[in-house]
This record gives structure tokens, sequence and C-alpha cells, in this order.
């Protein structure tokens, strides 16, 4: 009897599988505890408000969010994801951080021909060799924010530069990036331990370095820690600093504070762009949270409309992964960034952003748009990317 | 070149002063009841939240210090007489089983009151920025409040000398590290004097926990990190022994400092950039096991043993 009530099932879900689902089931795996959490609660925060938006749907389905902390650790992270997708047969995954937690979990979830939309972590390789139909990042390439640095300290004349990263491959893809635009002097490259929270022997190496500009890219509470030591130690009279969006956005200028007014940035999005889903996205951010959105926040809502735009264009059919692909690559949302495209690795082709932190009109500590560094901007791996 | 080597002199000096803060209480607990205390890096967390949270309470930093770290003397006084008076009399194992209990307690306790995400301390303001001094010609920068927490540890770091080699009740502790038994014996209650010892060490972990606050992240898992550093000083330096323990941190806080520091530098003169920048940073993180190895083998007892 029971055999035959089993057989039954895997008959019905068989024939249900060419029908539409019943529910989209999305795993966001992200690092929600710890010196990086508040880069993970964002990209959390910001999906939970598309979904509001959307009344709980996603593509016109009922939507089940479930939501797990990697602890920044990479074991951890391939643990739940094996379980979302061998026990909670989730139709997309997102929400990890860093990259060398996404380069853990990627083969997993790749096997299972589950879509992957990143919503953060951009690594090189995924946009070059290893590049993957199932691998979609709705952000940026990791090297992108950081070549945009690199311009920008390039053409306001800076000649003797100090870069400081963490030891990990987000780190290697910072300063492959930034030294593919700034062409002057590198008098130093600091490598710290991804996680470091004490700069004192960091910083006094640059001291002696006397560099007329500094490059950091430090996500999340290292960052927090970074400029509050360098500016306690003094350097920020003789040294200027530079940082990609990930290292001057709301989570650490809730941090830090004044000391970071005068502080350049490159970013994707930006609070203050003028089109109507950004101001949408922003008020109400503003109104749930209690906090102005960062760039992470922005990433997490676009990532659940992008799912949404798919599965409303396959009919909910989401079984069909050649048609979803199509439907993801097609990109059917409009983003609160404005327009962009994905590129034939799925990373975009989009525009960067300067930004320089100071006083808004409301007297807040924030970031305000200064211009664009670059137009339809591409990464530099997506020829060596064979997307199959 | 000047500046270079006193800033980082001076950084080695903070880091091992604040190590000595931990590793003082754990190595005469240690020492004295022959009991391995894991959950001391717990009650360095605990203490550090608790200060946080008095100092934005008070609205002020010292208050906060203060009041977080009679706090932390209290839990260690409560948590003596519950669950450590049962623990002196069993095996290594138990100890161990009961204070790593103790450290997912603690973890999961604090993650329930305070959060997952790291709580912010700020320093006194008048301590943010840099203080600029004139040395043989040179002006000389150094963050104000490393200053502070340098002349906090130098100073406890003295009044633990005073009481452990000159008082009476540094006599019995000394006593009762090299001889417990023997100490008993002589009419010393060393029970009582072990309660005051641990309750100390606690409020030293939190006075650690406090100062740090404001440089690191008060967060949960901080203390265990700081364990391992813990015991490798009181490894390097002799269980028990609190000159020991004052050496071994200056050491461990010096080595990692310059490893840190100048092992990146050394190496990309001798390897290609790439290879330099990959292992620099490894080995400079393994650099105090390596000292700890090397330091065993040539003393199994540490530098200065108490049962010498």
């Amino acid at each position: 009897m029971s055999l035959r009530l089993t057989a039954l099932a895997a008959a019905l879900m068989l024939a249900g599988s060419a029908h539409a689902a019943e529910q989209i089931k999305v795993g966001l795996v992200s690092t929600l505890s710890g010196p990086g959490a508040g880069l993970g609660v964002d990209i959390r925060d910001g999906f939970n408000l598309a979904i509001k938006h959307l009344n709980g749907k996603l593509g016109g389905l009922p939507a089940e969010i479930l939501i797990a902390d990697d602890q920044q650790s990479p074991d951890v992270a391939k643990q739940t994801a094996d379980k979302f997708l061998k026990k909670d047969k989730v139709d997309f995954m997102t929400g990890i951080v860093f990259s060398n937690i996404m380069l853990a979990v990627g083969p997993a979830v790749f096997d299972n021909k589950t879509f992957y939309i990143s919503a953060n972590a951009g690594p090189s390789q995924y946009a070059g060799e290893q590049c993957n139909p199932f691998f979609f990042n709705v952000a940026w390439q990791n090297d992108n924010l950081h070549e945009a640095v690199g311009k920008v300290v390039q053409d306001k004349g800076f000649k003797n530069v100090v870069i400081v990263t963490p030891n990990y491959p987000g780190g290697k893809d910072a300063v492959a990036g930034f030294k593919r635009y700034y062409k002057g002097k590198v008098a130093d490259e600091v490598y710290t331990k991804l996680g470091q929270l004490d700069y004192a022997a960091e910083l006094a190496q640059i001291r002696a370095t006397k560099p007329d500009a500094l490059f950091f890219f430090l996500p999340g509470g290292m960052g927090i820690n970074f400029v509050k030591q360098f500016v306690a130690a003094g350097l920020s009279r003789d040294t200027q600093l530079f940082a990609p969006g990930f290292s001057a956005d709301e989570d650490v200028i809730k941090a830090v504070g004044a000391p970071m007014m005068g502080m350049f940035n490159s970013s994707h999005w930006a609070h203050d762009m003028e089109n109507s889903e950004n101001k949408r996205f922003v008020a109400d951010f503003l109104k749930d949270y209690g906090r102005l959105p960062s760039l992470y926040a922005s990433q997490g809502y676009d990532a659940a409309l992008m799912m949404d735009g798919a599965v409303r264009d396959v009919k909910g059919k989401v079984e069909d992964k050649a048609a979803l692909q199509k439907a993801l690559e097609a990109k059917r949302f409009k983003s609160v960034r404005g327009d962009f495209k994905f590129n034939t690795n799925h990373y975009p082709v989009q525009n960067y952003y300067l930004r320089a932190i100071g006083k808004d009109a409301a007297g807040r500590v924030t970031n305000k748009t200064m211009g664009t560094i670059f137009t339809a901007h591409a990464d530099a791996y997506v020829a060596s990317c064979k997307m199959k | 070149m000047l500046q270079l080597f006193l800033e980082q002199a001076l950084n080695g000096l903070q880091f091992g002063l604040m190590l000595f803060l931990l590793a003082a209480g754990l190595t005469l607990v240690f020492g004295i009841m022959d009991c391995i205390n894991l959950a001391h890096g717990s009650l360095y967390m605990v203490g550090a939240y608790f200060v946080a949270a008095a100092a934005q309470a008070a609205d002020s930093f010292w208050i906060g210090l203060g009041a977080g770290v009679a706090g932390a003397a209290v839990l260690g006084l409560l948590l003596e007489l519950s669950l450590f008076r049962q623990l002196y009399k069993r095996d290594h194992l138990s100890q161990v089983l009961a204070t790593f209990a103790l450290i997912l307690i603690a973890n999961e306790a604090v993650r329930m009151i305070w959060g997952a995400q790291p709580v912010m301390l700020n320093p006194p303001e008048a301590l943010a920025g840099p203080v600029e001094f004139e040395l043989f010609g040179e002006t000389f920068f150094y963050p104000a409040y490393r200053l502070l927490i340098i002349a906090v540890g130098l100073a406890v770091g003295g009044l633990l000398y005073l009481l452990v080699a000159k008082s009476r009740v540094g006599m019995w502790v000394r006593a009762g590290a090299a001889n417990r038994e023997m100490t008993e014996a002589l009419g010393i209650n060393v029970q009582r004097l072990f309660t005051a010892v641990f309750v100390f060490g606690a409020a030293l972990c939190a006075l650690a926990g406090g100062l740090l606050g404001p440089l690191l992240a008060v967060q949960v898992g901080m203390g265990e990190s700081v364990l391992i550093l813990a015991f490798v000083v009181i490894i390097i330096g002799g269980i028990g022994s609190i000159r020991g323990a004052l050496v071994g941190s200056l050491i461990v806080g010096t080595v990692d400092t310059l490893g840190r520091a100048l092992l990146p530098t050394l190496l990309r003169a001798a390897l290609p950039a790439d290879a330099a920048s990959t292992l620099g940073p490894a080995l400079a993180s393994i650099l105090i096991y390596l000292l700890m190895a090397g330091i065993l083998f040539f003393k199994p007892q540490g530098l200065f043993p108490a049962r010498a």
C-alpha cells in the first residue's frame, strides 16, 4: 500500500514538474554574526523589503524565504547550503557576502542545477574561466569598484599609494582591479588577516612609507576599526583616504561618524539616485529599519526583484531551467541603480559613480554622488568565459 | 626609522600588557588549584559586554569601565562558589568539559541578550586622537588611547608585582602555586585564597576586555581567539608564575607585532612579490606558535617554572 502511494506520489511529482510551481523557495545564506554581520544583515533586510513590496510573492507565487547565518565560515555555509539544496529543495539561492565562501559553496549549487543570484560576492573566477550558467551576479564583479577607485586616484594625480586589503580572494581581486587603472607608484601592498581588528603594526609601517594616498578595501567591522585607528594615529593629516563603496557605506559611517568626512569612494548605486524605484526603496527602508540603506541592501533588494521578474517571465515554470536562464539573462526588472544589462558571463555591464562623504541637508553624515567614473563598464574577465 | 621603531615597540608593549592582564589570572588559577579554565576567555568577553553596556547607560567610558569590572568580579565570585569549587577535585578532562560548556553557554547567553552583531564601545572623546611629542628633534605621533592602555597595563603589572612579591597574601599565593598540600598543612585556607584569586582574575579579564573594546570590537566569540594566546603566554612563561606571565606576554606581544610588520617586507626582498604576499601574512600568524614550540624544546617547563 505504502509502496503504491509512494509510486503515485512520485508520478504526481513528475507530472507536476511541467506545470507551474505552487510556491518559490529561496535559500538565503549570509553572514549574520561577527564583524562581517553588518553586510549580511543589510542584504537580508533589503531582500525582505523587496518581498514585502511584492506582497510576499515572487513572480506571482507565494514566496518562502529560508534564512541562515554562515558565521563567515566556508564550512558552515557549505553545510547549510547542502541542507537547503537537498532537504528543502530551494528554487534559488542567494545572500553570500564573502568571495572565499562563495567559491566554497558554488560547486554544490551548480551541480544541483539551482540558480545562484549573488547579491554581493563576485569572484573573478566565476566571471572568467569558471563562469557557470547557474551563477548570476546582480551587483558587480569584485574588481569593478576597485577599478573605479583606481581611475579616480590616477585622475586626481596621486603618485605614491599604499594598498591595504585582507589576504583572501576578494582582496586579490581588489588589488588587481585598482592597479588596472592606477598607473602610479605603489609604495606598499599590505595584506592583513581576514577579520583582523587591530591595525597598529600596519599603521606604523604606513606612516614610515609616507604615502600621499591610501586605498583600502576592508569590508565590515575591519574597515570600521581601520578608519578609527587611522584617524587616532594622526595619519589623516597627510594621507588622503580612498575606498570602494564597501568600506565607506552606511554601516561604516554609522560606526565611525565625522572622521570619515571628505573620503572618496566608488559605487554602482547611491541612496540619492533620482529614479522612482530607488526613492521608494530608500524611503521604505528608512521607515522599516530606521537607518539609511547601504549598497549591500540595494543589492539584496535587486536580487529579489531579479528572481521575481524571471519567475513571472516563465509563468512560474521554474523547473524549465533553460527558459529560466533566458529569463534571468533578459533582466526583467527595474533596478534601484537605474538601467543596466547582463554580460555573457552573467555579470552586470553598468555605470560606476564617485561618491564623497559629507553632511547632507538634514545634517546627517552620509554619501553624496559627485559624478560618473565609468559608463557601461564591463569586467576584465568576460573574454575568458565560455558559457555552456 | 626611529619613529617606526618606537611606534612598533609601543604597539608590541600595548598588546603584550593586555595579554598579561588575561594571562595573570589564568596562570594563577592553573598554577595554584591545577584547574584548567577554558572559560577564562568568556569572562573577558562578558566583562567587555558589561563595560560596553554600563558605558552606554552611564554615557561615560570611565564609569562604564569601573562598573563593568565590578560586575565581572561579582560574576567570577558566583562562578567560583557554584561551579569551580566542584571542579578542583576532578581530573583535567572534567574541568575541560565543564569549562568548555561554560564557553558555549556564555556565547549563547550574550547572543540572546545583546544580539549577534558587535556592540560599539567608543574611547573617551579626549583620547580619540593622536599625541604629539618631540624627541631627538623629531615629532612623534602615537594614538592617545593606546598610551592610556600602556599606562594602565604598567600600573596593574606593578601592583600585581607588589602584591605577589611583597605582601603576605602574595606569599601565600606563591606558596600555593609551588606546593598546595604543604601550604594547607601550614594552616593557610587555600580554598578562600583561591576564591580571591579567581575573582581578581575575572576583574582583570573585564579590565582587558573593557580597555580593548574601543580598539577591537565587543562581539560574541571574542574570548576564544584571545584565550589561545593567553594559554601560549602561560606555557611560554611557566604555569603558575606571574613573572613568567609578564615576560611571556611581552615576548608574544612583541613577536606578533614585529612579525606582522617586518615579515612581509623581509620576504619580499627574498621571494617573488606574489609568493611573498601569500606567505607573509600566513607566516606572521603562526610565528608565535613556532616561538612556543622552540621555547618548549629547550625549556619544557616554560621560562620561569613555579614548581622548580
